[in-house]
C-alpha cells in the first residue's frame, strides 16, 4: 500500500487516488473559471458604454449563455467536488473514496463535456444563445443547430455529477473511521452529504428536461410546444425544480468550508454545531418547494403565487441561523486575519447582503418590479461570487499548505483578497441600482440613464478578473516551494486532516485513526 | 408627407413652454439608484412595500454587522484577547429563530394584500391585447378597429455610434400605446413566437407573454405622461431592442386619438384599392424600409451577408416580381431570419417597399407594385 | 467498507437517480397538466365536457369575450364571428369562429384555447369545440368553426367577464412529420 504515484501522464489518466483526482478537479475548475471569466469580460466590455461597440447582439447572447453554463457547471460545481475528493477522506479518516475507479471516470468525462460545449462557439449558427436557463421555445423551435451538442454536454455533466455524488455518499456512509459518528463529522462533510443527495435528486431532472427538449427538436413530440398540446411553461417548472436545489448545491459546501475556517482563526469552537446541521437539512428540504419563485411573472393562480412566496420567505430563517452562528463563533474569540479568514469574513458579510436582496425578491408583488432586471443579476452574483467563489478561494488558501507542504505568500494572499473584494463590490453593487432603475438583464445595449453605473461595473469586473492572476501566481509559487508548513499549519485547528504530515502523504489513514 | 409634418409639429411642440403639452415627460434621471415611485396606485403600493422591506433588511444588517465588526475590533489575538470557549445555547438559538419568523410574518401581510390588488382584473373599462413578436409589440384595442405594431424608432446609426444618441435612446418607438388616464385598463398579454415579457416600471406591470396562452394584468394611470419600458424576458437577438412606450392622455384626447386611428384604418383599406404613382410608392417605401428592413439589410441595402443578404443587386430584387412578392409576404423557408411580413404590414406598405427595393441602392427595375397586386397575390397563392 | 456495502449504497442511489429521471419525463408533464386543469393555470380549460342538466341562473349575466390570434407565420384569416356575448350561467351557448385559408395549399391548423381569469377556467365548459381536433382547410377554403359552451353556475361571484382566447398554430408540417414517424415506428405513442 505504501507505493507512490506512477510517473508521467499515466499517473493522471489512470489514477484512482482521491488526492490526484481532487487536484485535477481543482485545476479543471480554475481553467473553466478563467474561461467563463473571459466571457464575462466580453460582456462587461460591450456594456462599458451605450451603443454596440465590440460584439453584435447574437454573440453577446452566446456570451451570457456560455458564461452562466461554464461558471455553474464548469467552475463552481467541479471545484466543490475537487475539495470533497481531497478533504472528505482525510476528514473522516478514510484511506480513499469508496469507489475509486468511478471517481476517475466521473472526472475524466468532464473535459469531454466542456470541449463539446465550447466547440459550439465555432459551429454554424453559433453557440447556444438562449441564456443558461434555456427557456423553451427559444431553446427548442428557435434554437441554433448547436443545441443538440449542448444537450449532450449537459447529459455528460449530469452523469459526472451523479457519479461524484454517489461516491461521496458511499464514502461518508461506509468509510468513516471507528468512532466518527455522524454528529462528530466536520460540517464540510455534513454539508457535502446533503449536497450529494440534492445532486442525485435533481441532476436527473435536468437530464430529463434536456431529453424532453431533444425529443421536441428531433422526434416530433411536443412537451413544450403549445401547438401539439404541450406548454412552454412546463419547461420552466421542470427546469426550476432542478434549478432551485442547484442553487443550494452551489452554496451548501461553502457553508461547510466557512464553518471550518472561522473557528480556526477565532480560536474558539463553532457555535451551534447541531443547529448548523439541522439548518442545512431544512434549507435542502425547502429548496424543493420554492422553485416557482423564479416564475412569479409567468402568470400563476394567486394561491400558487402566495404559497411560493411564503415558502421562499421561510428560507430566511435557517439561513439567518447560520449567519448568527458564525457571528457568534467570532464573538469573544481570539481572532487573527490570515487570507483564508479574510475570505471567510467577506463571505459572511457579502453573502448576507445577497441574502437580503434574496428576501426582497421573495416578496411577489415587489418581484414584479425586480424580476429579470439587473437587480436579480446583482443578487445572484452576490450570493455566488462571495458565496461559492470566495469560499472555494478561502478553502484553497486554508488547505494549500496541507496539500503542498509549503506556506503560501501571505502578503500576496492579502493583496489578492483586497483586490478581489474591491473589484467584486465595484462590479456588482452598482447592478442593484441599475436594476431598480429599470435595466433588464441580458441586453447588449441600454438606455443612457444606466450608462454611469455600467461603466463603473465594467471597471470593477476587469479589476476582479486581473486579481485572480495574483491567485494563480501565488498557488504556483507555493507548489514550487516556499516556507515549509508544519503538520498543524494553523494554531490548534480542529480535524483529522491536521494530524497527518504536510504535505499529506499519497496515502493517508491506511489504518484508521482513533477518533475521540 | 404626413409623417414629415408630424415631425415638424413635434419640433415646434418641444420649443413651446412645457406647460402647454399635455403628455409631458420627466427626463430620465442619471445615477438613479432606486425604483420609480410610479404613477398608479399599485406602483406606489409596490414601491412602499419595496422600501419597507429594504429598511427592515438594513436594520437587521446594521445589527448583525455591528456585532461582527465590534468583535473583529475587540476580540483580536493581537490585542491579547483570550478566546472564550462557549459553543451552544438553546435559548439564544430559539430567540434568533423566532424573531426572524415574526418579522417575516409582518412582511407577508402587506405583500399578500398588494398581491390581491394586482390580481383583481375585474371591471376593466378598456381591454387591450398585447402580443409580443420577435422583436416588436403589437397592440389591439378590443372592440375598436384599432391595431398596430410598435417598433423601436432609434435610428440604427445611433446604435452603431455613427450619430450622437438621443435622450430616449433605445426607449422610443414609432407608435406608442395610448391609454386614457383614470380608467381601469386590462391588458391581455400573449406572444406570437417565443416568450417575451411586457414591463413598464412606472405602472409596475410586468407579465410574461407566452405563445399559445394569454395572461392578464391591469393598470389605472393617475397622471398623463409618457412612460417607457422594455421587454424583460430574453427573446433572441434583438431582445434589448423592443421597447414599450405608454402615452397616457386625458379621456377626451384619447377618444379623439381612437377616432382618428379608426379613421386611418378605414382609409388604409381604401388606399388598398387606390393606384399610387411611382413617386408616392418610393417615398412611402423608403419609410417602410427604414422601419422594418434596415436593421438587417442595412441603410445602404448591402445587408450583412451571409445571414442578411444584400438587396442591392440581389437576384430577388432584380429578378421576377413573383419571387420578390413571395419572400416579403411569406418570408424565406431557407433563412428563418427573413420573416413573413404579409401579416404585419398593410398591402400599401408592402407594395411600396417592394417598389422601393426594386428601384433603390442602384437597382433600376423601373416597375411598380400596387396594393391591389399584393391583395391578389395573397388571395391567389399557387 | 466492504465492496458489498458500497455496492448496496450505489445501487440504492442509482435507483433514486433513475426514478428521478422517470419522474421528470413521465410523471411531471401529466402531473402538470392535471394541476393546470384543476387550478386553471395558463387558462387551460380541459377536454370535452358532458353536459349535465343544471338550473340556469337567470339572475346573472356573464360577459364572454372572444379573442383570436395566429401564431408565427400562420397565414389563415382567423377571427370570432362576434366580439363578445352575454350568457346566463348554466345555459348552453353557441358561436362560431371564422377561418379562411388564403394560400394555394392544403393546410392543417390547431387552435389552442386559453381562458382568463385563471380562476374562471375550471368553470368554463366546452361541450363542443373545434379545438378538440385539428382543422384541415384546402387551398382557398373557408370554414365556420363551431363552439358550444356552458358557464358553470358555481362560477365565483367576483367574475363578471371571461375572456376566451384561441391561438391558431400551423401544424401542417408537424402532422406530416408525425405521419412519417408513425409509419416508421408502428404503434409508438406520441403527444397531442
Amino acid at each position: 500500500m505504501a507505493h507512490g504515484p506512477q510517473p508521467g501522464l499515466s499517473r493522471w489518466l489512470y489514477t484512482t487516488n482521491h488526492k490526484d483526482i481532487g487536484t485535477m478537479y481543482l485545476w479543471f475548475s480554475f481553467a473553466m473559471f478563467l474561461l467563463g471569466g473571459c466571457m464575462a469580460l466580453v460582456i462587461r466590455a460591450e456594456l462599458f458604454e451605450p451603443g454596440l461597440q465590440i460584439v453584435q447582439p447574437e454573440f453577446f447572447n452566446q456570451m451570457t449563455t456560455m458564461h452562466g453554463l461554464i461558471m455553474v457547471f464548469g467552475a463552481v460545481m467541479p471545484a466543490f467536488v475537487g475539495l470533497a475528493n481531497w478533504m472528505i477522506p482525510m476528514m473522516i479518516g478514510a484511506p480513499d473514496m469508496a469507489l475509486p475507479r468511478m471517481n476517475n471516470w466521473s472526472f475524466w468525462i468532464l473535459p469531454f463535456a466542456f470541449a463539446m460545449l465550447v466547440s459550439t462557439l465555432f459551429m454554424d449558427g453559433g453557440a447556444p444563445n438562449f441564456g443558461w436557463t434555456f427557456y423553451a421555445p427559444l431553446s427548442t423551435e428557435y434554437a441554433p443547430p448547436s443545441v443538440t451538442f449542448f444537450i449532450f454536454a449537459i447529459h455528460i455533466m449530469g452523469a459526472s455529477s451523479i457519479m461524484g455524488a454517489i461516491n461521496i455518499i458511499a464514502t461518508i456512509l461506509n468509510m468513516r473511521a471507528p468512532g466518527m459518528t455522524l454528529m462528530k463529522m466536520p460540517l464540510f462533510v455534513w454539508t457535502w452529504l446533503i449536497t450529494a443527495y440534492l445532486l442525485i435528486a435533481v441532476m436527473p431532472v435536468l437530464a430529463g428536461v434536456v431529453t424532453m427538449m431533444l425529443m421536441d427538436i428531433h422526434f416530433g413530440t411536443s412537451f413544450f410546444s403549445a401547438a401539439g398540446g404541450g406548454d412552454p411553461v412546463l419547461f420552466q417548472h421542470v427546469f426550476w425544480f432542478f434549478g432551485h436545489p442547484e442553487v443550494y448545491i452551489m452554496i451548501l459546501p461553502a457553508f461547510g468550508i466557512v464553518s471550518a475556517i472561522i473557528p480556526t482563526f477565532a480560536r474558539k469552537p463553532l457555535f451551534g454545531y447541531s443547529s448548523m446541521v439541522y439548518a442545512t437539512a431544512s434549507i435542502a428540504f425547502l429548496s424543493f418547494i420554492v422553485w416557482a419563485h423564479h416564475m412569479f411573472t409567468v402568470g400563476m393562480p394567486i394561491a400558487g403565487e402566495l404559497f411560493f412566496m411564503y415558502a421562499t420567505m421561510l428560507i430566511a430563517v435557517p439561513t439567518g441561523v447560520k449567519v448568527f452562528n458564525w457571528v457568534t463563533t467570532m464573538f469573544r474569540g481570539s481572532m487573527t486575519f490570515e487570507t483564508p479568514m479574510l475570505f471567510a469574513v467577506a463571505f459572511v458579510i457579502l453573502f448576507t447582503i445577497g441574502g437580503f436582496s434574496g428576501l426582497m425578491l421573495s416578496i411577489a408583488p415587489a418581484d414584479f418590479q425586480y424580476h429579470d432586471t439587473y437587480f436579480v443579476v446583482a443578487h445572484f452574483h452576490y450570493v455566488l461570487v462571495p458565496g461559492a467563489i470566495f469560499s472555494i478561494t478561502a478553502a484553497v488558501y486554508y488547505w494549500l499548505p496541507k496539500w503542498t507542504g509549503n506556506m503560501y505568500n501571505e502578503t500576496m494572499g492579502k493583496v489578492h483578497f483586497w483586490l478581489s473584494f474591491i473589484g467584486l463590490n465595484v462590479t456588482f453593487f452598482p447592478m442593484h441600482f441599475v436594476g431598480l432603475a429599470g435595466m433588464p438583464r441580458r441586453i447588449p445595449d441600454y438606455a443612457l440613464q444606466f450608462a454611469d453605473f455600467n461603466q463603473i461595473a465594467s471597471v470593477g469586473a476587469f479589476l476582479f478578473g486581473a486579481s485572480q492572476l495574483v491567485f494563480l501566481f501565488n498557488v504556483i509559487r507555493t507548489i514550487q516551494g516556499g516556507k515549509k508548513a508544519t503538520d498543524e499549519v494553523w494554531e490548534n485547528p480542529e480535524g483529522l486532516e491536521w494530524t497527518v504530515a504536510s504535505p499529506a502523504p499519497y496515502h493517508t489513514f491506511s489504518t484508521p485513526p482513533a477518533v475521540r | 408627407m404626413l409623417r414629415g409634418f408630424n415631425r415638424l409639429f413635434a419640433l415646434v411642440a418641444t420649443a413651446l413652454p412645457a406647460g402647454s403639452i399635455v403628455a409631458e415627460e420627466k427626463a430620465p434621471e442619471r445615477w438613479g439608484v432606486n425604483m420609480p415611485r410610479g404613477v398608479t396606485e399599485v406602483a406606489q403600493t409596490t414601491y412602499d412595500l419595496h422600501m419597507l422591506i429594504f429598511w427592515i433588511c438594513v436594520a437587521i444588517g446594521v445589527l448583525v454587522f455591528s456585532v461582527m465588526f465590534y468583535s473583529m475590533w475587540r476580540h483580536r489575538k493581537s490585542k491579547g484577547y483570550k478566546a472564550a470557549q462557549f459553543h451552544e445555547s438553546t435559548a439564544v438559538e430559539l430567540v434568533w429563530t423566532i424573531i426572524p419568523t415574526v418579522i417575516l410574518i409582518l412582511m407577508a401581510i402587506p405583500a399578500t394584500k398588494t398581491l390581491y390588488d394586482i390580481y383583481d382584473t375585474e371591471e376593466a373599462e378598456l381591454d387591450i391585447m398585447i402580443t409580443g413578436y420577435q422583436w416588436k409589440w403589437k397592440y389591439d384595442y378590443l372592440g375598436a378597429d384599432v391595431s398596430f405594431f410598435s417598433n423601436l424608432s432609434t435610428p440604427r446609426a445611433q446604435i452603431d455610434n455613427q450619430l450622437p444618441k438621443g435622450e430616449s435612446y433605445l426607449l422610443e418607438v414609432d407608435e406608442p400605446v395610448v391609454l386614457p388616464v383614470g380608467k381601469k385598463v386590462r391588458f391581455l398579454i400573449t406572444a406570437n413566437d417565443v416568450i417575451h415579457a411586457w414591463w413598464v416600471p412606472d405602472l409596475a406591470v410586468k407579465k410574461d407573454a407566452i405563445p399559445g396562452f394569454i395572461n392578464e394584468a391591469w393598470t389605472r394611470i393617475d397622471e398623463p405622461g409618457i412612460y417607457r419600458g422594455q421587454c424583460a424576458e430574453l427573446c433572441g437577438k434583438d431582445h434589448g431592442f423592443m421597447p414599450i412606450v405608454v402615452k397616457a392622455v386625458p379621456q377626451a384626447e384619447y377618444d379623439q386619438w381612437l377616432e382618428q386611428r379608426a379613421a386611418e384604418a378605414a382609409k388604409m383599406r381604401e388606399l388598398t384599392e387606390k393606384t399610387f404613382t411611382f413617386d408616392e410608392l418610393i417615398a412611402r417605401g423608403k419609410e417602410v424600409y427604414d422601419r422594418n428592413c434596415v436593421a438587417c439589410h442595412q441603410a445602404n441595402g448591402q445587408g450583412v451577408p451571409p445571414t442578411f443578404p444584400a438587396i442591392a443587386g440581389s437576384a430577388i430584387a432584380t429578378g421576377p416580381l413573383a419571387e420578390h412578392l413571395s419572400i416579403v409576404v411569406d418570408g424565406s423557408e431557407k433563412n428563418p431570419a427573413m420573416q413573413a411580413f404579409g401579416p404585419q404590414l398593410s398591402e400599401a406598405d408592402i407594395a411600396a417597399v417592394i417598389t422601393y427595393q426594386r428601384n433603390a441602392f442602384g437597382n433600376d427595375m423601373g416597375d411598380t407594385v400596387q396594393p391591389i397586386d399584393i391583395l391578389n397575390f395573397k388571395n391567389n397563392q399557387q | 467498507m466492504t465492496w458489498s456495502e458500497n455496492a448496496k449504497v450505489t445501487a440504492k442511489l442509482l435507483t433514486l437517480a433513475v426514478s428521478m429521471l422517470v419522474f421528470a419525463i413521465f410523471v411531471m408533464p401529466p402531473l402538470y397538466d392535471a394541476f393546470c386543469e384543476i387550478t386553471g393555470l395558463n387558462g387551460k380549460t380541459g377536454t370535452k365536457y358532458e353536459a349535465v342538466p343544471a338550473a340556469v341562473d337567470r339572475e346573472r349575466l356573464v360577459t364572454v369575450q372572444f379573442v383570436a390570434s395566429n401564431n408565427e407565420n400562420m397565414p389563415w384569416a382567423f377571427r370570432p364571428s362576434v366580439v363578445s356575448v352575454k350568457v346566463h350561467p348554466g345555459e348552453a351557448m353557441d358561436t362560431v369562429f371564422l377561418a379562411d385559408n388564403p394560400t394555394g395549399k392544403l393546410m392543417v391548423g390547431q387552435a389552442i384555447p386559453s381562458v382568463v381569469p385563471f380562476k374562471a377556467a375550471q368553470y368554463f365548459h366546452k361541450t363542443e369545440c373545434f379545438c378538440f381536433n385539428q382543422q384541415t382547410l384546402a387551398a382557398g377554403e373557408s370554414a365556420e368553426l363551431p363552439l358550444r359552451f356552458i358557464i358553470d353556475p358555481d362560477l365565483p361571484a367576483s367574475v363578471n367577464t371571461i375572456t376566451l382566447s384561441y391561438t391558431l398554430f400551423d401544424v401542417t408540417e408537424r402532422v406530416s412529420v408525425n405521419r412519417e414517424f408513425d409509419n416508421n415506428n408502428t404503434g409508438s405513442e406520441r403527444e397531442g
